[in-house]
């Protein structure tokens, strides 16, 4: 098949405005990832009769989703005006929904961390909020996938049936590691499962995604800024997850420098989306040439 | 303000009619007060604006191309075209706005309100033209208002009162678009045959535009997106995936913690 001819482009200029977001915007992906799995894990660990491990999940669900707002806040152009989010509901805006699945999670995250240090009375909040963040948590962790997917970026726009998955198992391999690293190994045996089979689905997830790309589109992962962060991710995560599964239940040692891995290859993972949305948005040859196919399959068809 | 329903209204720029003056740029930036945007030689023909953005509302686009004339001897043909925020029928920017900054107004046209926009940036990379951007010292983000503040006083925006060819038509989009068809044939007759309507119609990714173009030749050698999609269009789907995801996350901790208490 003859590869299709480089589309015309006005001086070679982009089309499209790169997002305007800094570090602390992937860097939120990773925590705000962290501590949504952690509702989940905290809530089914206690069902399970796992106390050592709930209680280290809902810790560090707390912990995670403590420095997410500060993160959010600070990458406004106008922090002060950070409570205007909060002046609507937008189903049509990820980033709405997502500013109030996080406003519910966060003070729920509280309470299921906290409840303790309140006393009996404390149980009778403390118990439902921690399985309410079973089903808050993993929108907090996914949202930002329709977030960054609900724009004109092409990597990030013709990846909107992916992306998702891609960040739920990233979230899972981070939560998953960072508690194999924090709890003793006997009781670890869940959260080295969820760490190694997190990082499975999510080199699965990300290769699947990336060889349905259009093949201009996915350069923005080969090439560029991305090409690092996306290598490194992928390394990170084989090493660790290997590491974890091969000595996590014999040494203490292995399981932290595994479970780091891991939360190295998903942070990496989610750098690695963020630049290539910026050079994806940069490249008019992404933007013009599948649109110009589209229309030219289009207009054939009619 | 009347409670009576208002027209819809617009912009028509008929390319074929610009002669690359930037009146329209000098105009709008005049009357709404947009900041210098770089006083840079981009080495683009005549062009050193370079595109829109914050502190561009009318952008005019240069091209140079070679042609052949009739007696086969080589030739050089100039498109010029003075480039806008397009306020789209499905309107992205609106759609994402997490503030509510964005909105319709009783025109028909899309507009940030400066007061209440925090500055998050979504609206940017939602645009499929590539339109908004924010302005670095201040944190908002701005662009074309098609002179809300004129409009409201009975005054046509100020790029279309500038134009001196009529290039930039400012009126009803209906009425535009109905001029605009009249037009596309007057040209083809004298023999235009690479006159085109950009955005005039319904059927399109955004819905049609509330500005539109007759153009001479492809929307991307003119820096316009051929089959712009407006981003919320798949925003069913991805949903849907965003629950299944959401959903498999749970299924995958309660496997791991079943496989953990052995």
């Amino acid at each position: 098949m003859v590869p299709p001819a480089e589309p015309r482009t006005y001086y070679g200029r982009a089309v499209l405005k790169r997002p305007v977001w800094t570090w602390e915007v992937p860097a939120y992906f990773f925590t705000g990832g962290v501590a949504g799995a952690c509702g989940p894990i905290a809530a089914g660990a206690r069902l399970a009769g796992q106390e050592e491990l709930a209680r280290r999940a809902a810790a560090l669900g707390l912990a995670a989703v403590a420095v997410s707002p500060a993160l959010l806040v600070s990458d406004l152009g106008r922090p002060e005006r950070f409570v205007n989010m909060l002046r609507v509901f937008k189903p049509t805006s990820p980033m709405s929904v997502g500013t109030w699945i996080l406003s519910a999670h966060g003070p729920l995250a509280a309470l299921a961390a906290g409840w303790q240090l309140l006393g009996r009375p404390g149980a009778r909040v403390g118990v439902p909020a921690q399985f309410a963040t079973a089903v808050t948590g993993p929108l907090v962790s996914t949202y930002t996938a329709a977030l960054v997917a609900t724009t004109a970026v092409p990597v990030w726009h013709d990846a909107r049936r992916r992306l998702p998955f891609l960040f739920a198992a990233s979230s899972l391999a981070a939560a998953g590691g960072a508690l194999a690293a924090l709890t003793p190994v006997p009781a670890a045996r869940a959260a080295r499962a969820l760490g190694v089979a997190g990082a499975a689905a999510e080199l699965a997830v990300a290769h699947d995604m990336e060889r349905r790309l259009d093949p201009r589109v996915r350069r923005s992962y080969e090439d560029g800024p991305a090409r690092r962060p996306h290598r490194a991710a992928r390394a990170a995560t084989i090493a660790g997850a290997a590491l974890l599964a091969a000595a996590g239940r014999r040494s203490r040692a292995a399981a932290v420098a595994g479970g780091l891995a891991l939360c190295a290859g998903s942070a990496l993972t989610r750098l690695a989306i963020f630049r290539a949305g910026s050079a994806s948005a940069d490249d008019p040859v992404q933007t013009v040439g599948p649109q110009r196919e589209r229309l030219a399959g289009r207009q054939t068809a009619a | 303000m009347t409670g009576a329903e208002l027209p819809r209204v617009g912009f028509f720029t008929d390319t074929s009619l610009c002669i690359g003056c930037k009146a329209c740029e000098v105009a709008c930036k005049e009357w709404n007060g947009v900041p210098e945007d770089g006083l840079d030689f981009l080495g683009m023909s005549m062009d050193n604006t370079g595109g829109l953005g914050a502190d561009t509302w009318r952008h005019v686009a240069f091209v140079e191309q070679r042609v052949q004339v009739q007696d086969a001897a080589e030739g050089l043909r100039w498109l010029m075209s003075s480039d806008v925020c397009k306020h789209c029928t499905h309107a992205a920017c609106l759609e994402v706005c997490p503030t509510g900054a964005l909105f319709r107004t009783e025109f028909g046209t899309v507009v940030v309100q400066e007061d209440v926009c925090n500055g998050c940036g979504y609206c940017v990379p939602a645009c499929p033209f590539g339109v908004l951007d924010r302005r670095e010292d201040d944190g908002r983000v701005w662009k074309c208002t098609l002179c809300y503040d004129r409009l409201r006083g009975d005054q046509e925006p100020a790029c279309a009162k500038a134009c001196p060819t009529d290039s930039i038509q400012f009126g009803p989009l209906e009425d535009l678009r109905a001029h605009a068809e009249q037009r596309l044939e007057v040209l083809h007759e004298r023999g235009e045959a690479s006159a085109r309507l950009y955005l005039e119609g319904p059927d399109d990714g955004i819905g049609g535009a509330g500005a539109f173009f007759l153009l001479l030749d492809e929307p991307e050698v003119y820096g316009l997106p051929p089959d712009p999609v407006d981003a919320t269009h798949h925003l069913g789907e991805t949903w849907l995936a965003t629950a299944g995801a959401a959903l498999a996350m749970v299924a995958g901790v309660a496997g791991a913690l079943l496989w953990g208490r052995r």
